[in-house]
């Protein structure tokens, strides 16, 4: 497994694309300080960017790179190697060198613009992480679409339409439920919605941690009593966590059976 | 001309018949209340420094109460303090310490019953009910104290600087926190409040109910409760403050609740979850002030007339305007908004595409408080978006309709540091 993970890193890490989206990151994080200067409020400027685009850029490249590298799989596939462990190279590959983009081409300008003296190193890391985990996610996620899905342009076009699911309708839906629903308590049931998604989930993470809290009034006291405890910390992390997992078990029991 | 001569020997007289009295513990006067007995009016009674346990001084005489530095009276936590019932009383530099808390009496440090031309100044007031309590008075002038105590709730606090019933009192230069409200005004005419800071308070940094014509400029309030509140009032003048920092599920930086006529300008609002809260305020113009990093930098919440907003600066607030009527009759003007993303093709300054201060998620916020939560979700840019391209729930005559390209107020170092 270590092989074909260090294979597929190799191999993306060489690509154009890699350098584009570290170079994007690099740029960005350059400019944001360069016009804002104030490393907090950068801060909530990238966490707009990390939660829409992450995932969308995990769920492209999972896609891409299985399509792509399909006639490469099928040759190992005939080796006397475990399919587990070729897909899950594969997967961990692109999850770890997306990650490195997203790290170094953000972490480098914020320490150069002196994160390690600021106030905001707590929160911009806890910003990796949940990009990190966002990669995590939307690249298994991509991965078990195209796992099965034999059609590449099908493919493609579900990815793109669970990452808007994801992204946007969701948000839609429950929207419309709290205001359907508004004289019920909704603060449990809202609990739970986002724990349903794993980028609201990442968002709320973020935004609790910053000073936007207060604004959340009651309902905001349901949410800061929730995720402001260690245990609340725990419990998120931990679905996030879940949200991993879940999708690699399943592509590893659709491997099983599949057809090559 | 034998006359003024006269007068001029009359003067003298009376200089020389206001003589000095000093307390100290090995003097032959050892109390403030034995000093008080002994003195006639005009004279000053002067404190030299030591411990003074004594509680219900009563001052009836229009005589001057001076402290040496390091005077200190200890009221045990029991009861009042000071008690001024006359004209024309001064007191200066004393240290108060420990009054009584009680739920049904107002025990203050200083209290001032029917006292007109009252000067108090440079006073230390520590752990105490009530600071300084002015009743039914006039002219008074409270200056350069410091008032704290260390209370944790509302019940069992007092406020710092409670005036209740009073006409020309001047309040500059003195700092309150710990208390309940930092300064409380209530049936108070023509006052004057300035440069004062009021911060960490359980409640308001300063409360007026139903006082008129009173002015406010150059204080500082942070961290309190929950920010100012003016409730009530007429004609109030309020400029050059700042509100700071006043974070909370329930909280504002100024609560406007049923006041006319007022005049708010040059003033800062950074970092509150309200910044104005007003509700049903008529007549009032906004100008010059600067909202910044606020939750909501301007709520309003209905029966609000005529509000006018000129020359503003809205900067980095997580919603600019909250509005729950459809009716407008408030009007914004040549104000700058940090979120406007118009154009100016004639280069005059001012944006040519109107800007909509109230988005659709902050009145759908009004209705659902829960959606709150999904605030900075791509979702909630993309309905704002199609609202502000064409509105169907905001009143579509609230607008601005020469927003400003550039903030009103160029350096916000200056204002902050003058």
């Amino acid at each position: 497994m270590l092989k074909i993970l260090k294979y597929s890193f190799y191999d993306l890490m060489r690509s154009r694309w890699s350098y584009v989206y570290f170079l994007f990151y690099l740029i960005l994080g350059f400019v944001l300080l360069f016009l804002n200067n104030d490393v907090d409020k950068a801060v909530i400027t990238l966490m707009n960017i990390i939660i829409v685009l992450t995932p969308l850029i995990g769920t492209i490249f999972g896609v891409m790179y299985y399509y792509n590298s399909k006639e490469f799989t099928e040759l190992l596939l005939a080796q006397p190697i475990n399919r587990s462990k070729i897909f899950m190279g594969q997967y961990l590959g692109i999850s770890i060198s997306l990650t490195l983009s997203l790290v170094l081409g953000l972490g480098i300008p914020f320490v150069l613009y002196g994160l390690f003296k600021s106030t905001a190193i707590f929160n911009f890391s806890l910003l990796l992480v949940v990009g990190a985990f966002l990669n995590f996610i939307f690249v298994a996620l991509s991965y078990n679409i195209a796992l099965s899905t034999e059609n590449k342009i099908k493919g493609f076009g579900y990815a793109i339409l669970m990452w808007l699911f994801l992204a946007v309708i969701y948000d839609g839906i429950f929207l419309t439920f709290l205001v359907v629903f508004n004289s019920y308590p909704l603060d449990k049931f809202s609990l739970a919605a986002t724990m349903f998604n794993p980028i609201d989930l990442s968002r709320i993470l973020i935004l609790l941690k910053l000073d936007i809290s207060a604004l959340l009034g009651y309902t905001g006291a349901v949410f800061r009593k929730f995720f402001g405890t260690n245990l609340g910390m725990m419990i998120s992390m931990g679905v996030l966590m879940l949200w991993v997992m879940l999708p690699v078990l399943r592509m590893n029991l659709k491997l099983r059976k599949k057809d090559f | 001309m034998k006359y003024k001569i006269g007068l001029f020997f009359f003067f003298i007289a009376v200089a020389v018949s206001a003589k000095q009295i000093v307390v100290c513990e090995s003097c032959s006067v050892k109390t403030i209340k034995e000093a008080i007995k002994m003195a006639q009016a005009g004279d000053e009674i002067f404190i030299k420094k030591g411990i003074y346990f004594e509680n219900d001084i009563l001052i009836n005489k229009p005589i001057s109460l001076i402290g040496e530095k390091g005077t200190l009276i200890d009221g045990r936590n029991k009861g009042g303090m000071l008690f001024l019932e006359t004209n024309n009383i001064k007191i200066k530099g004393l240290k108060i310490i420990n009054v009584g808390l009680s739920y049904t009496i107002e025990y203050a440090a200083i209290k001032v019953i029917k006292g007109n031309d009252f000067i108090i100044e440079e006073c230390i007031l520590e752990n105490v009910f009530f600071g300084i309590l002015v009743e039914k008075s006039k002219r008074g002038i409270i200056r350069n104290n410091k008032i704290s105590s260390n209370r944790k709730n509302e019940a069992s606090s007092g406020n710092g600087i409670h005036i209740w019933s009073g006409e020309d009192i001047k309040v500059y230069n003195n700092e309150m926190f710990g208390l309940r409200d930092g300064i409380y005004f209530e049936f108070v005419k023509n006052s004057l409040v300035h440069n004062n800071v009021s911060h960490n308070n359980i409640r308001y940094g300063l409360h007026f109910m139903f006082s008129n014509n009173n002015v406010y400029h150059h204080n500082e309030f942070r961290n309190n409760g929950a920010g100012v509140a003016v409730m009530f009032s007429k004609f109030t003048t309020m400029h050059h403050n700042k509100f700071r920092l006043n974070w909370g599920s329930a909280s504002y930086g100024l609560l406007l609740k049923e006041i006319y006529d007022a005049e708010i300008y040059d003033n800062l609002f950074e970092q509150n979850t309200i910044g104005i809260n007003a509700e049903g305020s008529t007549r009032i113009n906004y100008k010059n002030n600067t909202f910044l990093r606020n939750g909501w930098a301007v709520k309003i919440s209905g029966a609000c007339y005529t509000n006018i907003f000129t020359k503003n600066d809205f900067m980095n607030n997580s919603l600019d305007l909250a509005y729950n009527s459809n009716i407008n009759d408030n009007k914004f003007d040549n104000n700058y908004w940090s979120e406007y993303t118009g154009y100016d093709l004639d280069k005059n300054g001012i944006g040519d595409v109107p800007y909509r201060p109230v988005k659709l998620f902050s009145y759908i916020v009004n209705k659902t408080p829960e959606a709150l939560i999904l605030l900075r979700s791509l979702f909630v840019d993309i309905i704002n978006f199609s609202e502000k391209v064409s509105p169907v729930f905001t009143p579509d005559d609230l607008l601005d309709n020469k927003p400003l390209m550039k903030r009103a107020i160029t350096n916000i170092d200056t204002q902050r540091n003058d």
